[in-house]
């Protein structure tokens, strides 16, 4: 099944080169001795610029499927197109490539470095690039102003709350300037205040046109996302409506 | 980036980089203190030798071992025998008897002295020279009248009983008193002392013995030795019953040590005193180079079958007492503790990195999916490793350094003496019983035991060499802890702590 965003498209005119492209993709591992299915021939387009939303019940292929999506594994079949680079068949070394300048990654426990600052924890995001000091500084500065956080900027995970930190890792994720942003279960560890707090600096970055790609079980996220998709035993669904 | 990182990690986790770092500070630390004892021991025992066997000795050929009976001179001890007019009767009665002997080693054999000729062509034998090593015994006594000498004569000589038949004189009378007094003389060629025991000494009064001395009654002291007898350049020591005049006093190069032989003469008198005839107790050789020392002493193994030929390795072997038992003590406890402590601490290392890298199996997948590679990942792993090392490696120096200048500044003294079973050059011979007897054998025959205060030098090269250790001990636990951490697949480290 391909689904593409004829939202998207319509809104830009001209049909643009989709930010993710699935064919086919299959992704099967052993667990516990016995081989699990996760994801069963997916097919999906997304478009560039646009807000997806995946949802689903768990063991249903969310996480594996992001993974795939962040090119932290390679699917058993089909391919996983991110712009023009087929990540199947991908060297490893062109996949920590891919990693270090095209997907910033958000995760629900934050994986921030607790025994560094907010802004060494955005700068770790910035090393693989090889940049300058002066304008790894900068990209820092701007990206913890851009959440919100450059009062913060020396202060450590643990002085921090769980939004202020969801923040940060945020931070990390866009100073790369990414092609896409991955958020697993980004507002999974946040009460209500903060979970909008959260949403509304993802909205501002869709509306700057950062691509966005969100598993979350809470409906109240996937109601802000231009499109909803499903994933359940490892197939998956448009239900936007 | 990389240095913040690391220093916050390591900080971050200061039990563990504190166990790893004070694990490895002691095996450094015992690394340093083991090795500069080693040396302090080798210096010592070099010391040690070179005040018996010189400088630059490589091998020493000396007459087979022998059983009593089978050397020269009947194999026996000093023997003194007393004729009618041996001594003097005073009106009470009481008899004074003084002898003095000169003798070879009655338990080592001599070789010809023509052995000498025969070793200076041996290929590979740069310089020798021959001694011959003697004892100098004296006695001196009264004997008192016995009460029934009348009705047995008194006629004929008293023969005095053996070394080591233990004391007292029998019979059923006493009052008698006997000193027995010995000092070791060496006969050495005057015209060559540049091998042998007179080429690591140095002249404190008077002159050396000279070529034109041969044949001369002239000796040159131990400085030791000529303190202890109050006698100096000018006077004249009874050397088996001659008068010899005292023509220089000779001390060790080193404070701790005395020479090797407590009285010096000309060889061909010695030959002529102790009435041994031509022959020499020791031959010092001297090899061309020290890659030959083997060879030339193989060649003289074959050479002279029925003689002792030994190296400066069997030489060093000779040195006993004390210095033998620190020289195992460090060699084997020593070495095998700095080992097992280093194995111990490198394993903890190894653990600790590895079980850091099980406990940051999220930050490390992290860093993979935020773009890190491999390789930067196992050298910040790896990194930490080796900068932990090198602080246990630092404070094991500092800690090593202390223990050496404690050792240093404690300067403990240990004694040194040839063993009694071996002794090239027929040295060593002491303990011989004898209780009873005035003065006795045991404390005065031969026995050159030295107290030699025991230093640990450090050498930059140790120091440098511990660190490197230390950095090695980092590197292998970095090598486990990178190899695990470039296993982790980031999604598999990522559905770990999902």
């Amino acid at each position: 099944m391909t689904m593409i965003d004829e939202t998207v498209r319509g809104a830009a005119e001209t049909p643009a080169v989709p930010a993710y492209r699935l064919v086919g993709v299959t992704k099967t591992y052993r667990q516990k001795g016995r081989v699990v299915q996760a994801l069963k021939g997916v097919d999906v387009e997304i478009a560039q610029g646009d807000f997806v939303t995946i949802q689903g019940p768990t063991g249903g292929g969310k996480s594996t499927l992001l993974q795939l999506l962040g090119a932290l594994d390679k699917p058993t079949e089909g391919h996983v197109m991110i712009g023009d680079t087929d990540l199947a068949k991908a060297s490893a070394s062109h996949l920590e490539k891919v990693r270090a300048q095209e997907i910033g990654f958000v995760f629900q426990a934050f994986n921030l470095i607790p025994t560094l600052t907010a802004a060494e924890n955005v700068d770790m995001g910035l090393e693989p690039l090889g940049l300058g000091k002066s304008e790894r500084a900068s990209r820092v500065a701007e990206a913890l102003a851009h959440v919100g956080l450059a009062e913060r900027a020396d202060h450590r995970p643990g002085e921090l709350s769980g939004g202020q930190q969801q923040r940060v890792a945020i931070a990390r994720a866009i100073a790369k300037r990414p092609r896409v942003l991955l958020a697993d279960e980004p507002t999974g560890n946040l009460d209500e205040s903060m979970r909008d707090e959260i949403l509304v600096v993802l909205e501002e970055l869709n509306a700057e046109g950062l691509t966005l790609l969100v598993v979350t079980h809470d409906s109240a996220v996937a109601r802000r996302a231009r499109r909803r998709l499903r994933l359940d035993k490892g197939t998956i669904r448009d239900i936007t409506r | 980036m990389y240095w913040t990182y690391l220093r916050r990690e390591l900080s971050g986790r200061k039990k563990q980089t504190a166990i790893v770092a004070i694990g490895l500070a002691i095996a450094i630390a015992l690394v340093i203190i083991v090795n500069a004892l080693s040396a302090g021991v080798r210096d010592a025992q070099a010391q040690a030798l070179e005040s018996v066997y010189g400088v630059g000795t490589d091998v020493t050929v000396t007459g087979a071992q022998a059983e009593p009976g089978e050397s020269g001179q009947g194999g026996r001890g000093p023997q003194f025998d007393f004729d009618e007019d041996g001594g003097q009767t005073d009106d009470d009665g009481t008899t004074s008897l003084s002898q003095s002997r000169l003798m070879t080693d009655f338990l080592r054999g001599t070789l010809d002295a023509s052995t000498l000729g025969t070793v200076t062509a041996i290929d590979g034998v740069a310089a020798a020279s021959g001694a011959l090593s003697l004892t100098n015994t004296t006695f001196d006594g009264e004997l008192p009248q016995r009460p029934d000498a009348d009705a047995e004569g008194g006629t004929g000589g008293q023969e005095m009983p053996q070394q080591g038949e233990g004391g007292g004189m029998g019979g059923g009378f006493g009052g008698g008193s006997f000193n027995v007094d010995s000092f070791t003389v060496l006969g050495i060629d005057p015209a060559d002392t540049s091998v042998g025991p007179l080429s690591a000494v140095e002249l404190t009064d008077g002159r050396a013995l000279e070529a034109a001395d041969a044949g001369s009654e002239v000796a040159v002291l131990d400085a030791s030795y000529a303190t202890s007898s109050e006698l100096g350049v000018g006077d004249t020591i009874d050397v088996g019953g001659t008068e010899f005049e005292i023509v220089g006093i000779v001390g060790s190069t080193s404070s701790d040590a005395d020479t090797a032989s407590n009285v010096y003469i000309p060889l061909d008198v010695a030959q002529e005193l102790s009435g041994a005839g031509d022959v020499i107790s020791t031959v010092y050789v001297q090899a061309e180079s020290s890659d030959q020392i083997a060879a030339v002493q193989s060649a003289l193994e074959e050479a002279l079958p029925d003689a002792t030929v030994s190296s400066q390795s069997d030489l060093a072997s000779t040195v006993s007492g004390s210095l033998s038992s620190a020289g195992s003590l460090i060699t084997s406890l020593g070495t095998w503790l700095s080992i097992i402590v280093l194995a111990v601490a490198v394993a903890l290392a190894v653990l600790f990195t590895i079980s850091g890298i099980s406990r940051r199996t999220r930050e490390i997948g992290t860093l993979k999916a935020i773009g890190w590679s491999n390789g930067r990942v196992v050298g910040q792993v790896a990194g930490e490793s080796v900068v932990q090392a090198l602080i246990g490696g630092v404070a094991g120096v500092a800690l090593g350094l202390i223990g050496v200048l404690a050792i240093n500044l404690v300067s403990p003294t240990i004694s040194s003496a040839p063993s009694a079973d071996s002794g090239p050059g027929g040295m060593g011979q002491g303990g011989m019983g004898g209780g009873g007897m005035g003065g006795g054998f045991g404390s005065q025959l031969g026995q050159t035991a030295t107290d030699i205060v025991l230093s640990a030098p450090l050498s930059l090269w140790i120091v440098l060499a511990a660190l490197l250790l230390a950095m090695a001990g980092g590197l292998v636990a970095g090598a486990f802890g990178g190899w695990r951490a470039a296993r982790l697949s980031p999604a598999e480290a990522l559905r770990a702590v999902a």
